[in-house]
């Protein structure tokens, strides 16, 4: 089996993924078909302060509950409210519609995450 | 120790399933999506490989006296081809494991089969056997595991597919009643039980015939796995033995796990007079289903309070009911929290969260 991996986003080892243009957060295609199917999204406020490495929520699916983790540190100025009714979105389109959460954030954070190439290497 | 693996491993990896450890062994935890799954059983049929369940067979002049010894139901009442569900008890009325127990039907080898849960066939053999030794008597156990293999065909659509491919005898079964029966060409015994609270069967047949019963369902009936046979039992209420209950971690008797209608105090078994004893001074604690009122799903191990935070009891297992779209739980509540439309609050990491106490079946049957 395959999985998207787009090459504009950065990566965690822990599959969580950050887009540097927006700051929009989600987790990988690899995490969501792990995981199976999503029921419940426990996710930060506007304005919490994450930091870069830390758990800011949980994504649960039928058999597992996993903890999500920043991939940089940053103010939260968007939450995905969709996924409080529809938290399938997390599956159908993880890398669109399932995003978690937007963060305003230090460039240099980024220098600690993972590319494209190198987080396919990881989930090959 | 490597894990023990079911003799329809290689069809479950070629038709793409995940597989996950339970009891020791490595089984199919989901082919196309345990949401999937459940409503193909609710609606439709699934067939389930369950054959990391063990086989104990029992025969012999005392076969009888050992089994009314070591399970809580009364074996006597069972005609040949009759079937009953039991706990199997320790001196304190402590359930170690659940099984159902077969009174094999005329021409079988063995006189009685009972089926442990997985993990549990080596612990129930030494139980067994040494009961027998330490009491005298005449019985030959053997742990038939492994030369067995087990399905479960379940769903409103499961008799009209199991008659098609057993012979229409199956469909005069009564609820708890086996026959044997050949399927697709492999002599079997076809049982009238499941776990998913939906119309079924449960097909026992020698491991070299595995795939050939499997084949002839799996083209007409959706593959399941472990993990929608969990949301399917427990949308019903029933015990998983090891989660709902455990030996030390979760120490229960069968009237506190709400299955005192599987004991019969008038027979002599192990734990009898511990149960009695419980029976007249009444439950401490009891089981029972909740829903969250809230967003959230509980889970095995999150604590019940009162809605002040107060410890009332414990989550042993939870999920978001696929069929209802709603987060259910099965637990242990003091008594006097245990009455249906009670208002509790379950802890989830941290969080109280308000949620109702809802006597399973959470479905209408």
């Amino acid at each position: 089996m395959s999985f998207d991996v787009p090459e504009h986003l950065h990566y965690l080892e822990s599959h969580e993924w950050i887009d540097p243009e927006t700051g929009r957060v989600g987790i990988s295609d690899f995490a969501q078909d792990e995981l199976g199917d999503v029921v419940f999204v426990e996710l930060p406020g506007v304005g919490d302060d994450l930091e870069a490495g830390g758990e800011f929520g949980v994504v649960e699916s039928i058999k597992a509950v996993s903890d999500i983790y920043a991939p940089v540190s940053g103010e939260v100025t968007a939450v995905n409210d969709d996924l409080a009714n529809d938290p399938e979105l997390v599956n159908d389109d993880p890398f669109g519609d399932g995003w978690l959460v937007e963060l305003d954030f230090d460039e240099a954070d980024l220098d600690d995450t993972l590319d494209a190439d190198e987080y396919e290497e990881q989930i090959a | 120790m490597g894990l023990r693996t079911p003799p329809l491993y290689g069809r479950h990896e070629d038709r793409g399933a995940s597989f996950t450890e339970f009891g020791g062994w490595d089984m199919p935890v989901d082919f196309a999506g345990i949401q999937e799954e459940h409503a193909a059983v609710r609606e439709a049929a699934g067939i389930f490989d369950v054959s990391h369940m063990g086989e104990i067979e029992v025969s012999g002049p005392d076969a009888e006296r050992l089994m009314q010894r070591l399970t809580t139901n009364d074996v006597a009442s069972l005609d040949p081809g009759d079937a009953q569900y039991a706990a199997i008890t320790d001196d304190d009325g402590v359930m170690h494991d659940d099984t159902v127990v077969y009174r094999l039907p005329d021409g079988w080898d063995a006189e009685f089969l009972f089926v442990p849960n997985a993990g549990h066939d080596e612990d129930a053999y030494d139980r067994w056997t040494t009961y027998r030794d330490d009491e005298g008597l005449d019985a030959t156990v053997e742990n038939v595991t492994e030369d067995y293999g087990m399905v479960a065909v379940q769903g409103p659509d499961a008799p009209a597919l199991v008659a098609e491919r057993a012979g229409d005898g199956v469909l005069d079964l009564s609820m708890f009643e086996a026959t044997g029966a050949a399927v697709a060409g492999v002599d079997s015994l076809v049982a009238n039980t499941g776990y998913t609270g939906e119309a079924g069967f449960e097909i026992v047949f020698p491991a070299d015939g595995a795939g050939a019963v499997w084949d002839a369902f799996a083209t007409d009936c959706q593959p399941c796995g472990l993990g929608a046979r969990d949301t399917l039992r427990m949308e019903y209420g029933f015990l998983l033995s090891g989660q709902d209950f455990h030996p030390e971690d979760e120490p229960r008797t069968p009237l506190e796990a709400g299955i005192g209608f599987v004991v019969d105090l008038d027979t002599e078994f192990v734990g009898r007079d511990a149960i009695a004893a419980q029976e007249d001074a009444g439950l401490d604690q009891q089981f029972v289903g909740l829903t969250l009122d809230e967003r959230g799903v509980p889970r095995h191990g999150y604590d019940i309070t009162t809605p002040d935070g107060d410890g009332v009891g414990v989550v042993t297992s939870g999920t978001m009911s696929p069929t209802l779209d709603e987060p259910i739980g099965l637990g242990y509540v003091d008594t006097e929290y245990a009455e249906d439309g009670t208002t509790v609050h379950v802890q989830v990491r941290g969080t109280g969260k308000q949620a109702t106490i809802t006597t399973p079946p959470f479905l209408d049957q």
